[in-house]
């Protein structure tokens, strides 16, 4: 329908996003019924996304003319904002807009770098910008729900945790139960979507190389190649920022910071 | 100074001086001074929201004096590791937060985080002290409240601590396991020589148990005595 109201390629694209972000609005809308809001961040979510999506087409765009090394800055750049957007999902940590910084550059960072190295990911800005960005969305996304986890986990296990430092015990070793526990969850995702590649989804990235021409089986071996690189640098990434905000939920006097509202 | 008053300030093992906590320029706690003598159980007792635990929590460092400090065996608590200091100062809670597992797991706890280990005589020995004789081998989760609460005192026993906070250990309870639970601390002031500190917001308690009372309002103390002075008959 919509390719007969629209000739230009831009205004089929922006029409497009228009009708998918009805479509998300309507369910935040549903959610709104069972007192779930949501409106406000999916608004601003949408709308990000949308601008923030044009503007890096429009700098790929240029960069296809760049040099190779340009990407290294592209990529640091999305480092940052990713450190910067995932600790808003851990509220109250102090530092844990550091914490996942670092994990985020660390756990996305040595799987490309290894895997550029090894081959794996071509050196071509139009191959190490799009595989680069999705390891470091995933490694940013586990590493939200791994200190979404976390936090939950302490909050309600002050108590606990709290008798144990009572007791004398390690302020690590009173948490460590909760780490491992954020870091499982954090990984679903990851994991199932290596269960479910070819026969549940099938990645957008393979679709491009149908159609830029690539051969059905590389680009089908390709997706596995992908979504392995995006687990192991996801677990990294969620085993950096948990032992490193283990230590962030305590003074130097071994005391909980992080708790609720006294 | 007379010979009484010497003795007194010899006798001291804790010593609150000018104690405060203020978090986000609420004051939860302002200025508040008071000795523990060795072997006396001492209350704090106020109504609810008066910092009678807040201030418990500063005694153990479990949380962070925004002023004044304490002395341990006249040591001020800051020198000393944190880790020690709450193996010193032990604590016993209002809920017991019993580790999942057996009652000697529980009660190893403590000493296996210093590398300690405590043998089953000394398990059966601090079960009897508590008043459960072979409860050993329980699953926590099977425990009465009382149980658990006396469970929650034998572990915290167990890192063999000079001072003990109690933070209400009695009101989640029903009334004879109350009654228990003080006769069971009682016992251990009178008999094995041990120093208590008790939060409570039941006067009657305190009057029953407390040698000396320190009484908090919004976070300031606003009398110390004997219980009588401060309680009434």
């Amino acid at each position: 329908m919509l390719k007969s109201l629209f000739h230009s390629e831009i205004a089929l694209g922006l029409a497009q996003a228009g009708i998918a972000s009805l479509m998300a609005l309507a369910v935040v809308l549903l959610a709104r019924r069972r007192h779930i809001h949501l409106e406000a961040d999916a608004s601003i979510a949408l709308l990000r996304g949308i601008v923030q999506i044009i503007a890096v087409g429009s700098i790929l765009v240029l960069l296809l003319k760049a040099p190779r090394w340009s990407s290294v800055f592209l990529l640091a750049g999305m480092v940052l904002a990713a450190g910067s957007i995932s600790a808003k999902r851990a509220k109250n940590i102090p530092g844990a807009a550091r914490v996942s910084t670092l994990s985020i550059a660390a756990g996305a960072g040595v799987v490309t770098a290894i895997m550029t190295w090894a081959g794996v990911i071509d050196t071509a800005i139009t191959s190490l910008i799009p595989v680069g960005s999705m390891i470091i969305a995933n490694a940013m996304n586990t590493n939200g729900l791994a200190l979404n986890r976390f936090r939950s986990e302490v909050l309600a296990h002050a108590g606990e945790i709290e008798t144990a430092l009572a007791l004398g015990a390690a302020p690590r070793d009173t948490v460590e139960r909760y780490a491992e526990n954020s870091i499982h969850s954090s990984l679903i995702p990851a994991i199932d979507n290596l269960r479910s590649l070819g026969i549940v989804w099938i990645p957008g990235l393979m679709t491009g190389m149908l159609l830029s021409g690539a051969r059905p089986l590389y680009a089908a071996i390709y997706q596995f190649v992908v979504i392995a690189m995006i687990l192991a640098s996801s677990g990294l990434t969620a085993l950096l920022s948990t032992t490193m905000i283990q230590a962030q939920a305590f003074s130097p006097a071994e005391q909980l910071v992080l708790k609720g509202a006294e | 100074m007379n010979t009484r008053e010497n003795q007194a300030q010899t006798d001291v093992v804790l010593r609150a001086e000018n104690l405060g906590r203020v978090v986000a320029d609420k004051i939860i706690v302002t200025d508040v001074s008071f000795d523990v003598r060795t072997r006396e159980l001492l209350g704090i007792v106020g109504p609810s929201g008066s910092g009678k635990s807040s201030l418990l929590r500063l005694l153990n460092r479990l949380d962070e004096p925004t002023s004044g400090t304490v002395y341990l065996d006249g040591r001020d608590y800051r020198q000393l590791p944190p880790r020690e200091l709450r193996r010193r100062v032990g604590m016993v809670t209002q809920r017991p937060y019993l580790f999942p597992g057996d009652v000697a797991s529980n009660l190893r706890f403590g000493p296996a985080q210093r590398g300690e280990s405590v043998s089953d005589e000394d398990v059966a020995r601090l079960l009897e002290q508590v008043g459960l004789p072979g409860f050993a081998a329980q699953e926590v989760s099977v425990l009465s409240g009382g149980e658990q609460q006396r469970v929650s005192l034998a572990r915290t026993l167990a890192n063999r601590p000079e001072v003990l906070l109690l933070d209400e250990p009695t009101s989640a309870l029903d009334e004879e396991s109350k009654l228990g639970i003080e006769g069971l601390i009682g016992a251990l002031v009178r008999e094995h020589g041990l120093t208590c500190v008790l939060v409570t917001h039941d006067r009657d308690q305190a009057r029953r148990m407390c040698q000396r009372v320190v009484l908090l309002e919004a976070g300031r103390l606003v009398q110390s005595g004997t219980a009588l002075e401060v309680l009434g008959a």
